[in-house]
């Protein structure tokens, strides 16, 4: 039985060791380069004694940072993701909850670490690589190595104003990929174009099947994003068959009418997923390429990445909602009513291999969510609570209905609404704040009540918060609205929207 | 016209100084969110259709760069 996340490299590396594994714009790496080189940066790592720690890796996004993450694998240790989008404030208090002695670095990124006050070690990328593979020592730690090992932390948004780091395992990951890749149907003639950052668990659905079926994935430049024409142009220029995005990057291409000038020739698998895929636009998509199949996905960064999944099989109407269909193999969901009993419709609660082992050195958040399954009280068994709420149609496909609480899906990002005030309110000139996400606009509005400009807010909280959680637009009021027993009143504000328009 | 363009731009970015900035992509200045508000807003401020084939870094660069795409656009109505 496989037990490791690095089986699937070391047979791939035999059976097809020149294949590209993972390209970009500037740089192309084999599946040997890779073994290669995650096998050096293991042995390094082993060399200075850093065993079964949590090691930083701050590259810019390339194919040699997934090199990066394998390697502290080899090393028996786990990789801790930071990338330059982020913004200082914020990797300081993720390396404060990890704790990391190290963090792997390339020139570039060197620069920025020294600037952060980092007790720990700053390891270059380009001499680990250099250092060599040590096969006695790299065979030794995986003689010790067990499937209840942690292979990384991935940080989510947090209320608090401090992030919250999902820890996962080898058990986790090789669950989920491989009923994620059975599903979708990959294979070693597979050819993604990755779009999520690495610092989100959103890219293992490209990263892990590469490895697992020698296909290729090739590293989407981040601009053109922006820039719907070229985004489809380098789809086809390297023959892609298979996206799994964010629905805003798809909407960004069908909604300005790219398909008029170009259209994408080899896709075959479209899987979507964060948010609800508005169904005019699938419709454009479905006519621009109608021999591809479309797959609506959904789940948490704690249950290591999706959860369900919905195989587009039947037409839409532009009221319908779309399901997000029914569990992956070897996962459940359980639908529980405000009682924790068995209901129609209820809170979204996972149960399985995949849900991940909580939160790093955080335990108070941890046990908050992930909890002992309220139907099971024979024995210990760990399930974990989205907080989304869910019901069933009357075909019996799962439907996402909305969130508990102040937490919303942004852009595809998963933002807590208070982590944003939480530092809005950090600011000397300002007094209180409010987040209100405006749904039929997407956009994040702040109210605020102080001195401070909107100048001057928004470049305090550029300095803190990833730039995807930036409120779109900041409002200052002179009385922030209260409701009866003493809450700001978050309904008088969006109705404040509603007015404005 | 070139205050609208900029109050737009302002709204998104209150602490960039968009009379003088020409690298507003070059420098990542604007994403690619930015770049779905800007062209909605000033779609509907212009009432102009910015097709697919002009969403080009060119034309987003700077102020003035959008300020000539839009009377290009008017133009052509």
């Amino acid at each position: 039985m496989q037990t490791n996340i690095l089986e699937y490299l070391e047979k791939t590396v035999a059976r097809v060791p020149d294949k590209t594994a993972y390209a970009d714009d500037r740089t192309a790496l084999t599946f040997r380069q890779v073994f290669e080189r995650s096998r050096s940066i293991g042995s390094f790592l082993h060399s200075r004694g850093i065993c079964r720690e949590p090691v930083a890796v701050f590259m810019k996004k390339s194919p040699d940072t997934v090199a990066a993450f394998f390697g502290t694998v080899y090393g028996g240790d786990f990789y801790v993701p930071l990338d330059e989008e982020m913004p200082v404030y914020r990797m300081k208090l993720i390396l404060e909850n990890t704790g990391s002695r190290a963090v792997i670095c390339d020139e570039k990124t060197r620069t920025a670490m020294e600037k952060l006050d980092f007790q720990g070690e700053i390891f270059l990328y380009s001499d680990m690589i250099r250092h060599g593979a040590d096969e006695e020592a790299l065979s030794e730690i995986r003689d010790r190595a067990l499937d209840v090992d942690p292979v990384y932390v991935v940080f989510t948004s947090g209320s608090t104003g401090v992030p919250k780091g999902v820890v996962a395992c080898h058990r986790s990951i090789l669950d989920y990929v491989e009923n994620l890749s059975e599903v979708l149907g990959f294979g070693e003639h597979t050819v993604f174009a990755n779009q999520s950052p690495f610092y989100f668990d959103a890219c293992l659905k490209e990263l892990y099947p590469t490895m697992m079926f020698g296909a290729t994935t090739y590293i989407v430049p981040r601009s053109l994003f922006m820039f719907p024409v070229r985004l489809v142009e380098f789809l086809n220029e390297h023959k892609v068959n298979t996206i799994c995005w964010v629905v805003s990057a798809l909407t960004m291409i069908s909604s300005f009418g790219t398909f008029d000038t170009v259209k994408p020739e080899h896709l075959k698998t479209i899987a979507f997923g964060s948010e609800v895929f508005p169904i005019r636009q699938y419709h454009i998509w479905k006519e621009a390429v109608p021999g591809a199949e479309f797959f609506n996905l959904y789940g948490p960064t704690e249950a290591t990445g999706m959860s369900c999944y919905f195989k587009v099989d039947r037409e839409f109407g532009l009221d319908d909602v779309m399901p997000v269909g029914r569990p992956f193999r070897n996962t459940e969901i359980l639908l529980l009513d405000d009682e924790d009993c068995l209901a129609d419709e209820g809170e979204i609660v996972i149960r399985g291999t995949a849900v991940t082992m909580g939160y790093y050195n955080n335990r108070e958040k941890t046990e908050e969510a992930f909890v002992q399954n309220p139907l099971n009280p024979c024995y210990p068994e760990i399930v974990y609570r989205t907080g989304d709420v869910g019901r069933y149609n009357d075909r019996g496909e799962l439907v996402f209905v909305s969130r508990k609480d102040y937490q919303i899906k942004h852009m595809g990002h998963r933002i807590e609404l208070g982590e944003i005030e939480v530092h809005a309110n950090s600011m000397d000139e300002v007094k209180m704040s409010a987040c209100i996400y405006d749904i039929e606009a997407a956009k994040i509005v702040l109210f605020y009540m102080g001195t401070a400009g909107a100048a001057g807010i928004m470049g305090y909280l550029k300095e803190r918060l990833p730039r995807y959680m930036l409120p779109n637009r900041i409002e200052q009021i002179d009385r922030m609205p209260f409701t009866a027993n003493g809450k700001i009143d978050r309904i008088a504000l969006k109705e404040r929207i509603k007015e404005s328009k | 016209m070139m205050d609208e363009i900029i109050t737009i731009l302002k709204n998104l970015h209150p602490d960039v100084d968009f009379e003088t900035c020409d690298t507003l992509i070059d420098d990542g200045i604007l994403d690619s969110f930015d770049i779905v508000s800007v062209i909605a807003e000033i779609s509907q401020e212009f009432d102009i259709k910015i097709g697919a084939e002009h969403i080009v870094p060119e034309n987003f660069n700077s102020a003035g760069a959008l300020w000539e795409l839009v009377c290009r656009l008017e133009d052509e109505d």
